[in-house]
């Protein structure tokens, strides 16, 4: 859609923060140019996210989640703009990211967004101390003027993690996962932002530490109004966290829908099978149906629904047509049979 | 992969982890570490760094030491050449270990000699690092055809041979600059030829550390800010792709000390009026079977012992850093 | 337990350093019954993965045992010598480690792999060995196992590794498999084929298992019993069943709580304050006794002892009888 009518869009819809239409993201994974002259191989390329459409509202969590090859971590760094887009838009608050962007608007808008890494280890300069870690943003957007301010800035924000100010003195090394990763929400905190992005925030923390920081971090959205892009493999973790959920297969969204509804009444055959893949906790008994096959090679895949080779469904069109998504019962799903 | 257990590190790990606040300073924290353990523990590597530590203050304190300045054209007597050391016939109480055939004290010459081997040594040595650092990182961070291009320059210059370069290097400065002193040209095509020699395998060592540092979530953190490239490189990259660097260059050290006694030898090095090692060397070598062996056996020796003890540093160096290498 | 197969007395398993002797594992005693499934779970730095190493005697160096015994069968295997244990690896107790690209050697062939085991193991020859592997394939579910028998390693998926290595724990037909987060380095929906491979052909050859692992879900569904560890000990041992529904020590109690269901409803989790403390720092009496929300005076001297409650065993003051008594009392 034209830019003119994203803003009237946005502007209309004041509670839509993010919105991503036909997000896409080939990578190039040819051999070198020797290689492929030598050998007279194909250029071979990767489409690792293809035809993306999600939007977010101010102050809620929407979570994509898939398992590896998925895509979902690309079209994170894409929506922070680490990576750039092969093709699509994302708007940030009516600002078109993928367009071209005047320095001091990306200045301003790289405040407003932050993300949490899923390495607490190699998310922090090992070489730096906490407190100078913590201070990187503020520098950098000129958000203190003086050392002293500085100094109480990051005082703050390490309290309001949970860890005492005087932790800044201390190197990443004398701290433990669950910690680590308390000083890089504090970090993503320090330009005041309104959107962070999550990517994977707690799987690399033991159970009672990703308790610790799930609460932590709905506290801070309470807190500070913000809005959460929460990327994760877990279900159960995201069915406590977010609002609404996408559910993405080898580069595409497969359905989208919001919390309850996923999980009461699932209509992609994918996301039923991701459901019945969850271990049952709670004793209740559930028959777990095994699951069958395994994640095909995303530089190869299948023929129109990528899904279809594992689906119980699956008829010919399923071979030959890709679905689009559409909606059905108020969830948005790419399903021939849905 | 999605799921990656939680970081279990052993047991041995989780104690090898600092406890002490560092809030300690860095001398406190340096004598606690455990490469301070190690160095304690090695008598050899003790040894080693003792008598690297006599000759550089032996270099340092050079004039205050020697008796003689052998390089003052003034102090040297014609007369008082190839005279043997003290303790042999004929011996001179005033030259503790000989002459050589200009009339200069040995154990002087040797010392300003030292001086020279180690000030070269250590320029070349930081030429080499600064250059091959700096390509390093671009290439490792920029990669592309910035990462290509540098690449097979580097792969280009490890045909030539240092000596070859030297030569070149050296006629070329003759042939522009004829009327030029030649102490000090000498001194900077030694240090250009073979800082271009070795700075190769700091270039390589750090492009392949930047390459994994690069994908860090550190690094992309600060991207996510609008941090410049440059900075990135400089203040967050560079800290954390030095540690092979200081092994490296300890190594290259006492090639360099070699390499400049061979450019020396061959009368590329510095003239014959300011001899380093290498010079005192070749000087030697006509005088060895007429009998005056002095002359080339204590340089000799001395070059011998100074390399050797650089090196086991090295190599000390080497494995105490080994496992905390990341 | 009566005639167990591995039983686990005391073991004590310490790491001398530099600054004194750092001990993981202190004083953990446990049994595992012929043909049962054992779930050792604890976070990360509780032990339990050392605890398998140990019993098999591959703990890395300085590690070492420094008390307790382990007894396979009835016959001590922590003193054997080291020829001694490696008879035992691969013939009585098999080995499923977490990465399947390590635990596979890359420059074979799976298929030379498997047979080499058998034909150690076992007294036969190379065809037959061969036979076995390629009927030991198709069990763990590797389509056209004939063919793939040939293939290496990095010609495998993630999945499909795993299973190959399952498949080698099982090919000299050990009694037990010391399974150490088998399943956590693949993806959700591969994770449950994997443990229920494991599962089936552990029980169809009567094999028992010890599964460790940090995720409670894999052993709700595996496990017949589950051992908690916290901070190189036991604090709670029981049948699955109870453990996880009605769990006794506050440390368990947390633990189950701070994990996300499927079935729980929207709001904050249980959180237990505070970490698992550094091997150099744990408190005296209860190693979890700072955290813990209803902890008293004793718990901070004395170490709890073991105490049965209903069907499992529970290492903590609150229920030991003598507190009940004086509760009761006051």
């Amino acid at each position: 859609m034209s830019e003119a009518a994203v803003k009237e869009r946005v502007a209309a819809d004041r509670d839509t923060l993010v919105e991503v239409a036909g997000l896409s993201r080939v990578f190039d994974v040819s051999k070198p140019w020797l290689n492929r002259v030598i050998e007279r191989s194909e250029r071979m390329f990767l489409k690792a996210v293809t035809d993306v459409d999600f939007t977010i509202g101010r102050g809620e969590t929407f979570a994509l989640v898939g398992e590896s090859g998925s895509g979902k971590s690309t079209v994170a760094k894409m929506v922070v703009g680490l990576l750039g887009a092969t093709a699509g838009d994302i708007h940030i608050d009516g600002i078109h990211m993928t367009g071209p962007v005047g320095r001091s608007d990306m200045r301003k808008l790289r405040r407003r967004i932050q993300m949490i890494f899923q390495d607490p280890y190699a998310s922090l300069n090992p070489r730096w101390r906490v407190e100078r870690i913590i201070a990187e943003p503020i520098h950098a957007f000129g958000l203190a003027t003086s050392n002293r301010d500085v100094v109480k800035k990051v005082g703050e924000l390490l309290e309001v993690v949970g860890l005492d100010p005087r932790d800044g003195r201390k190197f990443p090394h004398e701290f433990s996962g669950g910690q680590r990763q308390r000083i890089c929400i504090a970090r993503s905190l320090a330009s005041k932002p309104e959107f962070i992005v999550c990517d994977e925030p707690t799987s690399a923390l033991d159970v009672s530490v990703q308790a610790q920081i799930l609460n932590l971090m709905s506290d801070l959205q309470d807190e500070f109004g913000l809005t959460y892009l929460f990327i994760s493999h877990d279900l159960a973790v995201v069915k406590h966290v977010s609002s609404r959920i996408g559910v993405m297969y080898l580069g595409r969204l497969v359905e989208v829908a919001d919390t309850e509804q996923l999980f009461s009444a699932p209509k992609h055959p994918y996301t039923r099978m991701l459901l019945d893949a969850v271990p049952d906790l709670g004793m209740s008994g559930r028959k777990r149906t095994p699951v069958s096959g395994e994640i095909p090679n995303p530089i190869t895949p299948p023929t129109g629904c990528a899904f279809h080779p594992r689906c119980p469904l699956a008829v010919d069109r399923c071979k030959a047509e890709t679905p689009k998504p559409r909606d059905v019962d108020g969830a948005l799903v790419a399903c021939h049979m849905a | 992969m999605t799921d990656s257990a939680p970081q279990d590190s052993t047991a041995a790990e989780t104690a090898a982890a600092e406890t002490a606040p560092s809030e300690r300073g860095l001398l406190a924290r340096a004598l606690d570490s455990d490469i301070f353990h190690s160095f304690k523990g090695s008598k050899v590597t003790m040894l080693a760094a003792l008598v690297t530590a006599i000759y550089f203050l032996g270099a340092l304190f050079a004039p205050l030491i020697a008796p003689y300045n052998p390089f003052d054209m003034a102090s040297i007597d014609l007369m008082d050449s190839q005279i043997p050391p003290v303790w042999v016939e004929g011996g001179d109480p005033r030259f503790l270990i000989g002459t050589d055939d200009q009339g200069r004290d040995l154990f002087s010459a040797i010392l300003y000699g030292s001086r020279i081997s180690l000030i070269v040594g250590f320029v070349s040595v930081l030429f080499a690092a600064v250059l091959g650092i700096g390509l390093g990182l671009l290439a490792g961070y920029v990669g592309g055809s910035v990462d290509t291009v540098i690449m097979r320059i580097a792969d280009v210059q490890l045909t030539f041979p240092a000596i070859l370069i030297a030569l070149l290097i050296d006629g070329t400065v003759r042939g522009l600059w004829p009327g030029a002193d030649r102490s000090i040209t000498a001194f900077w095509v030694m240090v250009v030829s073979i800082g271009l020699s070795f700075w190769v395998q700091y270039a390589r060592t750090v492009r392949s550390s930047t390459l994994v540092e690069k994908n860090k979530e550190y690094v992309q953190a600060a991207r996510l800010i609008g941090i410049p490239p440059l900075a990135i490189m400089i203040r967050h990259v560079l800290p954390n792709v030095l540690g092979p660097v200081l092994v490296i260059a300890t190594i290259n050290l006492a090639l360099a000390i070699i390499l400049e006694a061979t450019l020396s030898f061959l009368g590329v090095g510095l003239p014959p009026t300011e001899p380093s090692l290498g010079t005192l060397i070749r000087i030697g070598q006509n005088f060895l079977f007429s009998g005056e062996w002095w002359i080339t056996i204590f340089p000799g020796a001395a070059l011998a012992i100074l390399v050797l003890a650089v090196n086991l540093l090295g190599d000390w160096l080497r494995d105490a850093l080994n496992p905390k290498l990341r | 337990m009566t005639d167990p197969l591995l039983s686990v007395r005391d073991l004590v398993v310490e790491f001398p350093t530099r600054r004194g002797v750092l001990t993981a594992v202190d004083g953990v005693s446990f049994d595992i019954g012929r043909g049962e499934v054992l779930g050792v779970v604890g976070e990360s730095g509780a032990g339990k993965s050392i605890t398998g190493s140990a019993i098999i005697r591959l703990l890395e160096p300085p590690g070492r045992i420094g008390g307790g015994t382990v007894t396979l069968d009835g016959k001590r295997i922590d003193t054997l010598s080291d020829d001694g244990i490696r008879r035992i690896r691969g013939k009585r107790i098999g080995m499923v480690f977490q990465d399947p690209l390590t635990s596979l050697n890359p420059l074979y062939r799976i298929g030379r792999q498997i047979s080499e085991t058998i034909q150690t193991h076992l007294d036969v020859g190379a065809s037959e060995a061969r036979r076995r592997a390629i009927s030991l394939l198709e069990e763990v579910g590797i389509p056209a196992a004939a063919a793939r028998i040939d293939a290496y390693p990095h010609e495998f998926s993630g999945g499909m590794r795993q299973r190959v290595v399952i498949a080698l724990a099982l090919a000299a037909e050990p009694d037990l498999v010391i399974a150490d987060e088998p399943t956590t380095a693949l993806d959700v929906s591969v994770q449950a084929q994997i443990i229920s491979v494991l599962k089936k052909l552990c029980q169809e050859r009567g094999a028992a298992v010890m599964l460790i692992t940090h995720d409670m879900g894999v052993i709700a569904e595996t496990a017949d019993r589950v051992a908690v560890m916290y901070s190189g000990r036991i604090v709670e041992i029981g049948p699955v069943q109870d453990v996880i529904r009605k769990p006794n020590h506050p440390y368990t109690k947390g633990l189950m709580g701070s994990i996300p269901t499927l079935e729980a409803r929207h709001g904050k989790l249980t959180q237990i304050r505070g970490s698992m403390p550094r091997l150099d720092s744990i408190p005296p009496g209860c190693p979890f006794h700072p955290r813990c929300e209803e902890a008293f005076d004793r718990c901070s001297r004395e170490r709890p002892i073991p105490e049965p409650v209903g069907d499992s065993q529970v290492a903590c003051w609150l229920h030991d009888p003598a507190t009940a008594r004086e509760e009761a009392a006051s």
